[in-house]
């Protein structure tokens, strides 16, 4: 599950980590007030305004019909005023969102985190994920900071530092100490960067994070170490010991019907094709995508209906396929095991005749335990359904049914 | 000889009480598994299935001699199952639990390095040496008795294979489902090792997912060391970048862990890669003619 950056800095307080202090808001009245918070707390007039969306690349997105970027800078309070009312409910296009964007239902009202001071500011770049080869968690760090990671570990791989962390020990002490001293920093820095990771980890671990992401990591002119953005990923199978995060999930940030899956127990990942398909267990699924596209169509989406085939979630199935006007054909491929293939003909036919008249080919493959009956019971029901045992079979159905649809 | 598992194991179950535990246990006693007893914390003592119920799985193996374990224990406490198992001497634990938290499996596999123990999983269908003993959830009548070995990633996607490889006339000697979890305790080209060993199995049919490199690492062993003809498939041809497909570990990362790259590194390595899960068994078929 995906965090906002708001929501991922609020967790990392209570883990000791500082951040750039903000304040989110949904509306420009709370953004004024904000505003005047903020600059209250820090003594300076300007202030950062940050889209709060589940997409990267906020800084150089632009919002859509409008002269404004997804983060900026304001120096008074006209300004953050302006850029609240360009951004709130504005739709956010960055490179990660492809050109439909995002709404923006809240913005960070941020601190400037380049306030004058002794020494120069520097950026930095770290995040905690697993080493699946490896089997461990791996810190992964850069001096080049606030810019593309992938990029810089293309063009520059020796500035690209990784420190793996054996399970048994957690984060050592030297382990933190060398990624300051590797950053190049000393004195008050330093130490506040040995904190900073220490601690850093200690959320990673304590908050089951599948990926946390830091950047800019940021050393300010009086040689503070905050984290300016955040970009946190919590494992979904670690959400039922984590009930207060798993009460932050914002379903406006994700797909309506994938989310409408979810609740019938369907895992659905909505594609660009035109095969609508659905079938038991993620390989299976992902192996019949690949057919699809095999047999000259592309798969409209993923889904999976789990090990429990029945008249229910067949029916939903069907409902969520069929809200996609791309879709030209409906492929169902079950191999049976443990459920029965008859009992899932009867669900097909069940749910078929619930629906109503559906005007586009269903080719519908069953195999495994009592594939015979079921494909006698499909051809038997006068539907508009064509049945097939083998994966072979399936194939060649949606090839015909894709040459007469065009 | 067999891989894993056969006649001879001495099987019990962890979660024995539980409604997974209940069906898939009966189920494995069907098909012939030598289930020796269970393990339901609290239960000790009682009967289940006309087989004792034990409260650790230390007491079970005392009285029992068990040498496999299969884990139907929800995912908040598979971890310490697994666990519980290697500490008490259990030589090949089958983990079927779907959805254990990741940190908790850096801990298992970190745990289980003290141990010779193997484990097959998490979240995967289990291991069945066709015709002797069946310690997962396959619907067993699929695996007839045969010289193919499968290494798979998928459940549903394993049974298509078995399917297929004895509609090919050649049967299956053993399948590993060794899951598609981002940490897992058997990988691809241990699991190949076991079978490309085995005198049982003359051909082995290896499927893969998008994500992760035990592909990659298995195909360039099976370079090295083949002597039997491999067959592999990669699931995920069609999935797009960063979507997360089902599997916990089903995700593109990066180039490498594409089902294209995946399949160029198996091609370049001697394995027979196909592109549609349709023609698995009849290639396999013609690459034993071969």
């Amino acid at each position: 599950m995906n965090l906002h950056e708001y929501q991922a800095k609020e967790l990392l307080k209570k883990y000791n980590v500082p951040v750039q202090e903000g304040i989110a808001v949904d509306n420009v009245m709370a953004a004024e007030e904000a505003y005047r918070q903020i600059k209250g707390q820090t003594n300076n007039n300007f202030a950062v305004v940050k889209a709060q969306i589940h997409a990267g690349g906020r800084g150089k997105g632009t919002i859509k019909g409008k002269d404004q970027r997804g983060v900026a800078v304001g120096k008074n309070l006209e300004d953050i005023d302006n850029i609240a009312k360009n951004i709130l409910g504005g739709t956010l296009v960055t490179v990660q969102t492809g050109p439909a964007g995002r709404k923006v239902n809240k913005i960070l009202i941020a601190q400037d985190v380049y306030y004058p001071g002794p020494n120069p500011v520097k950026e930095f770049y770290l995040s905690i994920l697993l080493d699946r080869s490896k089997g461990q968690n791996v810190i992964m760090y850069s001096t080049e900071g606030g810019m593309d990671i992938e990029q810089v570990a293309h063009d520059t791989p020796d500035k690209i530092f990784k420190e793996w962390v054996h399970p048994s020990g957690g984060l050592l002490g030297f382990q933190a100490r060398k990624i300051a001293f590797n950053l190049g920093l000393s004195g008050e820095a330093f130490k506040n960067c040995v904190k900073f990771v220490t601690n850093l980890y200690n959320a990673y671990i304590g908050l089951d994070c599948a990926m946390l992401e830091i950047n800019p990591l940021f050393k300010t002119s009086d040689e503070k170490i905050i984290a300016v953005d955040c970009k946190m990923n919590i494992d979904d199978n670690a959400l039922m010991r984590h009930n207060e995060v798993a009460s932050l999930r914002d379903l406006e940030e994700e797909d309506p019907t994938e989310v409408e899956a979810g609740r019938y127990n369907l895992n659905f990942v909505k594609l660009d094709g035109n095969v609508g398909c659905m079938v038991n267990g993620a390989g299976l699924a992902m192996a019949t995508m690949d057919m699809i596209k095999l047999s000259g169509g592309e798969p409209a989406n993923f889904l999976d209906v789990g090990g429990t085939a029945n008249a229910q979630t067949v029916e939903a199935g069907f409902r969520i396929i069929m809200k996609d006007p791309n879709v030209k054909a409906i492929l169902i491929n079950i191999f049976g095991g443990i459920v029965r293939c008859d009992r899932v003909a009867a669900g097909v036919i069940e749910a078929y005749n619930k629906l109503g008249d559906i005007n586009i080919p269903i080719i519908v493959r069953l195999q495994g335990t009592n594939a015979e009956e079921a494909k006698k019971l499909i051809d038997e029901s006068g539907l508009k359904v064509q049945s097939a045992i083998e994966l072979s079979e399936a194939a060649e159905l949606v090839r015909k049914a894709l040459a007469k649809s065009e | 000889m067999s891989v894993l598992v056969n006649k001879d194991s001495k099987v019990i179950v962890q979660g024995f009480t539980g409604t997974e535990g209940t069906f898939h246990a009966s189920q494995m006693i069907e098909y012939g598994t030598n289930v020796v007893g269970g393990v339901t914390p609290g239960k000790g003592g009682s009967t289940h299935l006309d087989r004792p119920v034990f409260n650790t799985v230390a007491d079970a193996v005392k009285a029992t001699g068990a040498n496999v374990s299969i884990i139907f224990v929800p995912p908040a406490f598979a971890a310490d199952a697994i666990m519980e198992s290697a500490d008490a001497g259990i030589a090949l634990i089958v983990c079927i639990t779907e959805g254990i938290p990741t940190q908790d499996m850096v801990k298992v596999k970190n745990y289980l390095k003290s141990y010779s123990s193997r484990l097959i999983g998490p979240n995967c269908p289990g291991v069945i040496t066709a015709g002797e003993a069946k310690v997962g959830i396959m619907p067993g009548f699929i695996f007839k008795p045969g010289k193919i070995g499968i290494v798979s990633k998928s459940g549903t996607l394993t049974y298509e294979a078995a399917d297929q490889a004895v509609k090919a006339g050649l049967g299956i000697s053993t399948a590993i489902g060794i899951g598609g979890d981002p940490i897992i305790g058997t990988t691809t080209k241990e699991a190949v090792e076991l079978l490309m060993n085995d005198e049982e199995t003359e051909g082995i049919i290896m499927i893969g997912e998008i994500g992760g490199g035990m592909e990659a690492e298995a195909a360039r062993w099976i370079k090295e060391n083949g002597k039997k003809p491999v067959v592999g498939f990669i699931a995920g041809q069609t999935a797009p970048p960063g979507r997360r497909m089902g599997h916990a570990g089903a995700i593109v990362g990066g180039a490498e862990d594409t089902a294209a790259a995946k399949m160029r590194i198996m091609e370049e390595c001697g394995i027979h890669v196909v592109a549609s899960p349709a023609d698995i068994g009849k290639t396999m078929a013609a690459a034993l003619k071969k």
